[in-house]
């Protein structure tokens, strides 16, 4: 009992001795708000539950422009393939399917904004906790990720 | 009789420990700082420094960059020395950026860097910076933080007074430190008075990959040491300092200290412009290089074989010269453009020469004598003042755009405050030790940013926490808002920093590169795609075409290759964001590694010695899975009928 006291009374002193070294600091410097900190748990809207985080707030798609997709393309082979195939997963996962799982505005979101995508939006937390990998940015334009978006849709498997 | 005696050696006593303090004070320095001082070089965690500062890498041959007023080191820019912490002078890209008239040289000897000017104030476009031992200049983009050109100087031996810019950055000049034979040949040494001449090198610096040897001036055989351009009412001259007008040859520390004065060359460089226009030049065979990084970010090499020559005595009123005691080191001009200071290594006063009375004393022929066709003018004709009692050993001055200069002495290790209308002294403040440039941000520009000093030291003694024989150099930043000035802070530098440039921070810091688009790499052996990603042989050369993102190479399985094969990894980073780049680094590589920067391509040679399976992987820590992103390529013997074959992910 005296002993506990004496440890006790040892860890107070210390506290007090840390706290007087911690309180000759004048200014707590802010902190950096760029991107690697500890996220909080965001709440968001249904929007942005169906639609993803990011740029993009809704798309309307008319029939598929064979010309924009042929642009999609080059720039999908170059900037994605290193990392999706459309039929079997590689380092991130399978796209043949994707416009039947995601709306075209998440999938806009996630190529032009993956670095928020993958803190705050649940399904994207989810893939990357299954596939491991960050989605790189590259650094696309909204015209380029709509191209690619445009290439996706003509690519599909499935019903979209 | 005892009590005048007590009293005496308590008097003795009190002044030897005076003395003692005094004297510890001076050798274990009391500390200077305050928290004031402290304050007011704290940069808080995540925010940024309001200046770049550019550190001359000495010895190192690079650049370092650090912020002020924190003093923390932020870049080294490799510039003369490989570098194997990016692959800079290792990877086949870079090579050919230190080719020079000797072949491949891996070093230099960097002093003096100087930033390009518009309208004379520093425009954040390039920093130039001399090497010294191999005659050459580089050029490095600030948007880029790299070096992009550099070329050699030839009929030049010790590039030391060098690269200092015009006001609006059309050339950047290089004097040489040594006269030697022009053209090189086989002389006697003692043949130096007959023999041996100097040059003074313009060179045109304000387009980029297009450096050249505008003209060289040939000039007689003294040392030529530094130099600073005039600006304002003197724009249109270049200012020279020379020692050794003895022309020794031998001991020159003995040699060449007999004369009381030693020259500034002033040279218009407007008329020399007119006269190599008008054709009084002569073309000389010479051998050197220039180098210049390409659209495709790959180093071009170009043989160059004649240079333009003008012999001071062919060009009347271009150049005279401005006698200054005494072995004159360091010339500033101040930011008005109307005078001219020297700092000289053995002299007891700072010259203050006028430019209105140097204009003055040519026109009326103030000569004292003809030196090779050179007006020599009339020290007394030409003088604004002396700075009496400046410091043992002034040697360099810089400015803060409100009337005062601050001038180094090395001897006395100090920096003076002086008034540049009165010449007199201000204040003084004690460097440790030995003090040699000294930099103002702008502080050799039209327009100085007045805030700060950075005193570069020669001699670290106990500054900082001793590591054995070798110790980092010693800055000491110091505050000249003030009349009076105040140290801040020490902080270690890389090589030795013989010169510096300083510059806000904005004007740099919004224009930076942060990756190249994939899409305009024109590597010719870059791919743009994982699905190009090949192995190919040409007879004895392989070619690995491979890609780079996180947290793969493609491919990183490769078979076939054979011992004594010459392999090149040529390696594309399609990564396209900032602060991405990825490494490569394979086993038993003679050379160095990669850094590949998003968007670019670049190349290793590898020559596999012994038969096996080797790995390489990403030396940049670029994910979590960092660590998984690694290969093997396999080694066969020398006949072996293995098949090339490669892959990534089967």
């Amino acid at each position: 009992m005296v002993r506990q006291r004496l440890i006790f009374s040892g860890c107070w002193l210390l506290a007090l001795l840390l706290a007087a070294c911690g309180g000759s600091s004048t200014e707590t410097p802010a902190p950096a708000t760029t991107a690697g900190n500890p996220v909080q748990e965001a709440t968001l809207s249904e929007a942005e539950l169906a639609n993803g985080i990011g740029p993009i707030q809704d798309l309307t798609l008319g029939p598929i422009d064979a010309a924009l997709a042929a642009q999609g393309e080059a720039s999908y082979t170059t900037k994605c393939t290193a990392c999706h195939k459309m039929d079997t997963r590689y380092v991130g996962p399978p796209l043949g399917t994707v416009l039947q799982e995601r709306t075209p505005a998440y999938i806009m979101n996630m190529m032009l904004n993956p670095d928020e995508m993958t803190k705050k939006h649940p399904e994207a937390r989810a893939m990357l906790a299954q596939y491991m990998t960050v989605m790189p940015n590259q650094n696309l334009t909204q015209d380029e990720a709509r191209a690619i978006l445009e290439y996706l849709r003509q690519q599909q498997t499935a019903p979209q | 009789m005892t009590r005048a005696f007590s009293k005496l050696t308590t008097g003795l006593g009190v002044v030897f420990l005076a003395s003692l303090i005094i004297f510890s004070c001076q050798t274990a320095r009391a500390p200077q700082g305050t928290s004031d001082a402290a304050a007011s070089v704290y940069v808080p965690p995540g925010e940024h420094d309001t200046y770049y500062a550019f550190m001359s890498g000495g010895f190192s041959g690079n650049v370092t960059v650090h912020g002020l007023p924190s003093g923390r080191l932020i870049k080294t820019v490799p510039v003369f020395s490989q570098y194997p912490e990016n692959g800079w002078g290792y990877a086949e890209e870079t090579k050919n950026m230190l080719m020079t008239s000797f072949g491949f040289i891996p070093w230099d000897d960097s002093h003096h860097p100087e930033l390009s000017q518009t309208d004379g104030v520093p425009d954040g476009r390039w920093l130039f910076i001399n090497g010294n031992n191999t005659p050459r200049v580089a050029r490095i983009d600030l948007s880029l933080f790299a070096t992009t050109e550099i070329i050699e100087i030839p009929n030049s031996g010790g590039n030391h007074g060098s690269p200092f810019i015009t006001p609006n950055s059309e050339y950047s000049v290089a004097a040489t430190r040594f006269s030697v034979p022009i053209p090189q040949r086989d002389v006697p040494v003692d043949s130096y008075a007959e023999n041996f001449r100097g040059s003074l090198t313009f060179i045109r610096a304000d387009r980029p990959r297009e450096m050249e040897i505008a003209f060289q001036i040939l000039v007689p055989g003294f040392d030529y040491d530094l130099a600073h351009a005039g600006k304002g009412p003197s724009d249109g001259w270049m200012f020279f300092t020379s020692y050794n007008s003895e022309e020794a040859h031998t001991l020159l520390e003995v040699n060449a200290s007999q004369h009381d004065k030693d020259f500034i060359a002033a040279v218009n460089w407007r008329r020399a412009e007119a006269c190599v226009a008008g054709g009084q030049t002569r073309q000389m065979p010479a051998d050197y290089r220039h180098n210049y990084m390409d659209t495709s970010h790959v180093a071009q090499s170009e043989r160059l074989t004649s240079v333009t020559v003008l012999e001071a005595g062919d060009c009347s009123d271009m150049i005279y010269f401005l006698p200054t005691p005494k072995s004159p080191h360091g010339v500033d001009v101040d930011p008005t453009g109307q005078y001219i200071i020297a700092g000289g290594k053995l002299a007891t006063v700072i010259p203050v020469h006028s430019f209105e009375k140097m204009l003055a004393a040519i026109e009326s022929e103030q000569y004292e004598t003809t030196i090779d066709g050179i007006p020599v003018l009339s020290y007394e004709a030409i003088l604004h003042g002396e700075v009496e009692n400046p410091g043992l050993g002034p040697l360099h001055t810089e400015f803060d755009g409100r009337g005062n200069a601050y001038t180094t002495a090395f001897i006395s290790s100090e920096i003076v405050k002086w008034d540049i209308e009165s010449t007199t002294v201000l204040d003084r403040i004690p460097v440790y030790y030995s003090v040699g440039h000294l930099m103002i941000p702008g502080g050799d520009s039209q327009q100085p940013w007045g805030e700060y000093l950075v005193a570069l030291n020669k001699i670290t003694k106990d500054r900082y926490l001793p590591t054995g024989p070798e110790l980092a150099h010693a800055a000491q930043l110091i505050d000249i808002s003030g009349d009076k000035m105040r140290m801040l802070l020490d902080f270690p530098t890389m090589g030795e920093p013989h010169y510096a440039q300083g510059i806000a921070a904005e004007v740099i810091r919004d224009q930076q590169v942060r990756m190249f688009p994939i899409e305009e790499n024109t590597n010719p052996y870059a791919i743009k795609s994982e699905a190009e990603a090949r192995v190919e042989r040409e007879g004895n050369v392989v070619r690995v075409y491979m890609s780079s993102i996180r947290s793969h190479f493609a491919p990183d399985n490769i078979e076939g290759i054979r011992v004594g094969d010459e392999v090149y990894f040529h390696v594309t980073n399609l990564e396209q964001d900032w602060d991405v780049p990825h490494g490569f680094a394979v086993m038993g590589a003679n050379n160095a590694e990669l850094l590949i920067m998003p968007g670019e391509t670049r190349t290793l040679k590898w020559t596999p010695q012994k038969e096996g399976v080797f790995p390489f992987y990403c030396t940049d820590f670029c994910s979590a899975l960092h660590q998984e992103m690694q290969g093997y390529i396999r080694i066969s013997g020398r006949n072996s009928g293995v098949p090339i074959a490669f892959g990534t992910g089967e």
